[in-house]
């Protein structure tokens, strides 16, 4: 007979004093699908541990197997509220791997497309600072002025979240009138609203007391990690790719770098809310440089790169040139060229960055996506460590950690 | 016969049972109407619509929530404590309902040749009363969050049972000083005592400050819904409630706006008195039936006003966390209270003693 049919328990778990709650991976505070494993001694959190990798897609793998232009499709999936930078960030890598130089139009009008999506990722992560805080209505009452930037990216490419938009050395096509009477339309509406949105929140002695000293992060860790874009620039960094290492002609425009000091979630909302102000600031610069065009110039919207870019549908009909290219294309048997590219555009959250290398042939050897998302998340514990269960969901979301991002 | 005997009036018995009948119905209407009122003044806030499909201006649209609810599978955890899983939603429900027990709704009608009160029951402790069944109340939320088994309900529990014990305090002392001021704990009596705009507000401003922040902690409204934070912990403490056992705490909640609304409209605001006007004189050219009934519609705009004031601060700030709730309570709130108590009780003393 057998004395050992008692429960075991595991070592220690009898003294445990602390408890296990797991926050994710479906949370409504994870905003997609990760996994917080938090330790918790009452409400404070003594260590945070995170988990990535719910919905990795295998991006990097798939790119290995597809043609440049369909890979586009797969960077619409990283960071889904801004979704155009994406793109535009691809067709910028590839272009500098195959050597393509776009007409200033197609830069200006990339740059209002991309200072569109980065208003629109910042609008969705400081209303959803608010609605984690436990203010609801900012984010519904925003919500509608994403929808007149959604209806600008329909009327240019067809589509609103997901948006594929644009093609190597340019746009697929012309913006239309409609889309430019939007824009007109955005711009006169949307900084009444950018005032309210931060009336109701930046001296909000609640909203204040809350994320003012939440997960604060020093300059110096912040570089450690990796950090760009507003959450370093919070810290107190003034890294900008679109200053630094200028693309698509920002060298043109006129802007200024919101800065903050403490790194904590306060400073990063003000931040996001004055690259806003600027992002309207660039915008608006474009519109005008765009207008100025004068003759053959209005309207050009693409490159000319031939071997890259689908030749109008009337052409492929009755020129045989156009029809070879428009097969070779589509087909993705165009050969690209052998080399290494590192390119990075300012996300809308921070260096988005493409590491292609090719070795010819017609897809990529190896592409790796630099997601800012990623790197943040590696912080995470040392934010929360200490704080309150409530400013474990503030700090997350206010890094704007998006899971689609994350895990690519 | 023998009601005879023990010397109970047959025709009160009666008449309280309708007006009991009547007070409860009505503060689940009220309640039903909240959560139209509260979709509605959300939208408005949020430059939307609200519900607008079920009937005019989405006036049925309660009824349908609640068919739904009912319709819904009724989910009881198997790890969880059966009896105290139901007891919670149930907790919460009663004692929101016998809160309304004491509030006068108005002066009496003249029925039937009798003068038929419209207060259910006139105990002379009416303040004390409330407090002892609205502090019934953060048995709902422990029981209900303790018995899901669940650890989000678990915090959600520990968070509302202390947030609700601590604002209580500050609640009391704020009432204090009322009551040193009114000599009475009888709600009627402190409804009449305001006849004609001498309302309490205006001599216990701070006071009506801590009672009105305290009502807010009480009801679990935003700022202070962090038993319910439905993105720090998945609507806390009725995570693992499901059918009319979730439309049992939603409603209760409502129900305690409601009475909140209610109790501070009559200690603060007069009650059924109607602003600007004499009643006597009202009572003496149209009648007293009629000042009764315009008084129950004087005292229902006051409480409308205050539900109102209830959604618009929901909808417009945030919640505070944990600490700073407690933070609030007791270095902020019980403090002042306290200082309000010492400043009234010296002003009353300098009144006895002849001071003008």
């Amino acid at each position: 007979m057998s004395t050992e049919q008692h429960i075991k328990l595991p070592e220690g778990s009898i003294e445990k004093t602390t408890t296990t709650l797991n926050m994710g991976p479906t949370h409504p505070a994870t905003h997609g699908v990760f996994q917080n494993i938090l330790e918790l001694d009452g409400e404070r959190i003594v260590s945070a541990e995170q988990t990535v990798g719910y919905i990795h897609r295998a991006f990097e793998k798939l790119a290995e197997r597809r043609p440049l232009y369909q890979i586009t499709t797969l960077t619409d999936r990283l960071n889904y509220c801004s979704s155009p930078i994406n793109n535009m960030g691809w067709h910028l890598t590839c272009e500098k791997l195959l050597g393509v130089k776009t007409p200033k139009r197609v830069d200006y009008l990339r740059i209002i497309i991309m200072e569109l999506s980065r208003i629109s990722d910042h609008l969705i992560c400081n209303s959803v600072v608010g609605v984690d805080s436990g203010a609801f209505t900012g984010f519904l009452y925003v919500m509608q002025y994403r929808e007149l930037i959604y209806e600008i990216y329909e009327e240019v490419c067809g589509s609103r979240l997901t948006t594929n938009m644009g093609r190597i050395g340019g746009f697929e096509r012309d913006f239309t009138n409609t889309a430019f009477e939007k824009l007109e339309k955005f711009l006169a509406e949307y900084p009444a609203v950018l005032k309210e949105f931060e009336n109701l929140f930046t001296r909000n002695r609640i909203f204040m007391e809350r994320t003012i000293g939440a997960g604060p992060i020093s300059a110096e860790r912040a570089l450690n990690y990796g950090f760009t874009g507003p959450n370093l620039r919070a810290a107190g960094v003034d890294y900008d790719v679109r200053v630094h290492q200028p693309y698509s002609s920002y060298e043109d425009f006129e802007f200024d770098i919101p800065v903050g000091s403490t790194g904590d979630c306060y400073d990063r909302f003000l931040v996001r809310n004055n690259e806003m102000w600027q992002s309207l600031r660039i915008i608006e610069q474009a519109y005008r440089k765009v207008q100025e065009f004068k003759g053959a110039e209005a309207t050009v919207f693409h490159a000319d790169a031939p071997d890259y870019y689908l030749p109008e549908k009337k052409d492929v009909y009755t020129k045989m040139e156009a029809l070879i290219y428009h097969f070779k294309i589509v087909m993705g048997e165009t050969e690209i060229p052998s080399g290494e590219v590192y390119n990075a555009v300012e996300g809308g959250n921070g260096e988005l960055g493409f590491y292609l290398i090719s070795d010819g042939g017609r897809t990529p050897y190896r592409l790796h996506f630099r997601r800012p998302c990623f790197i943040y998340y590696q912080a995470y514990s040392e934010l929360t460590k200490g704080a309150m269960l409530s400013d474990a969901v503030i700090v997350m979301s206010s890094l704007n950690l998006i899971a689609g991002e994350m895990d690519a | 016969m023998y009601l005879n005997l023990l010397a109970i009036d047959l025709f009160l018995l009666a008449e309280k049972a309708v007006l009991i009948l009547i007070v409860i119905s009505v503060s689940l209407l009220v309640a039903m109407y909240e959560t139209w009122g509260e979709r509605k003044v959300a939208a408005f806030m949020q430059d939307r619509r609200g519900p607008n499909r079920a009937g005019p201006g989405g006036l049925f649209q309660p009824l349908a929530d609640g068919l739904k609810l009912f319709a819904k599978e009724e989910i009881i955890p198997t790890s969880s404590n059966r009896l105290l899983f139901i007891l919670g939603p149930g907790l919460a429900m009663l004692t929101a309902m016998m809160t309304s027990a004491v509030v006068p709704w108005s002066s009496h009608f003249n029925m039937f040749g009798r003068h038929v009160s419209m207060q259910i029951a006139d105990v002379n402790i009416g303040i004390l009363y409330i407090f002892g069944v609205v502090s019934m109340g953060v048995y709902g939320v422990m029981i209900g969050g303790w018995a899901s088994n669940n650890k989000f309900s678990l915090l959600a529990a520990v968070r509302g049972a202390s947030q609700i014990i601590s604002y209580e305090l500050a609640m009391g002392l704020s009432i204090i000083s009322l009551l040193m001021v009114t000599g009475s704990l009888s709600l009627r009596t402190i409804v009449e005592q305001q006849h004609i705009g001498h309302y309490y507000i205006l001599l216990q401003p701070l006071g009506f400050l801590i009672f009105l922040v305290c009502s807010f902690a009480e009801c679990n409204r935003t700022p202070f819904d962090l038993s319910e934070a439905d993105n720090e912990l998945n609507m806390g403490f009725h995570l693992e409630y499901s059918s009319m056992k979730l439309g049992f705490y939603l409603f209760s909640e409502y129900v305690n706006v409601f009475i909140s609304s209610a109790v501070m409209a009559t200690l603060y605001f007069g009650g059924f008195d109607i602003p600007f006007v004499n009643s006597t004189w009202l009572a003496d050219h149209w009648g007293q039936n009629a000042l009764a009934g315009l008084q129950i519609v004087s005292f229902f705009v006051k409480i409308v006003a205050f539900i109102f004031f209830f959604m618009w601060v929901r909808w417009t700030i945030p919640r505070f966390r944990y600490d700073q709730l407690m933070n609030l309570g007791w270095k902020i709130m019980i403090p002042l209270a306290l200082i309000n108590m010492v400043v009234t009780g010296f002003i009353v003393l300098l009144h006895l003693y002849g001071w003008r």
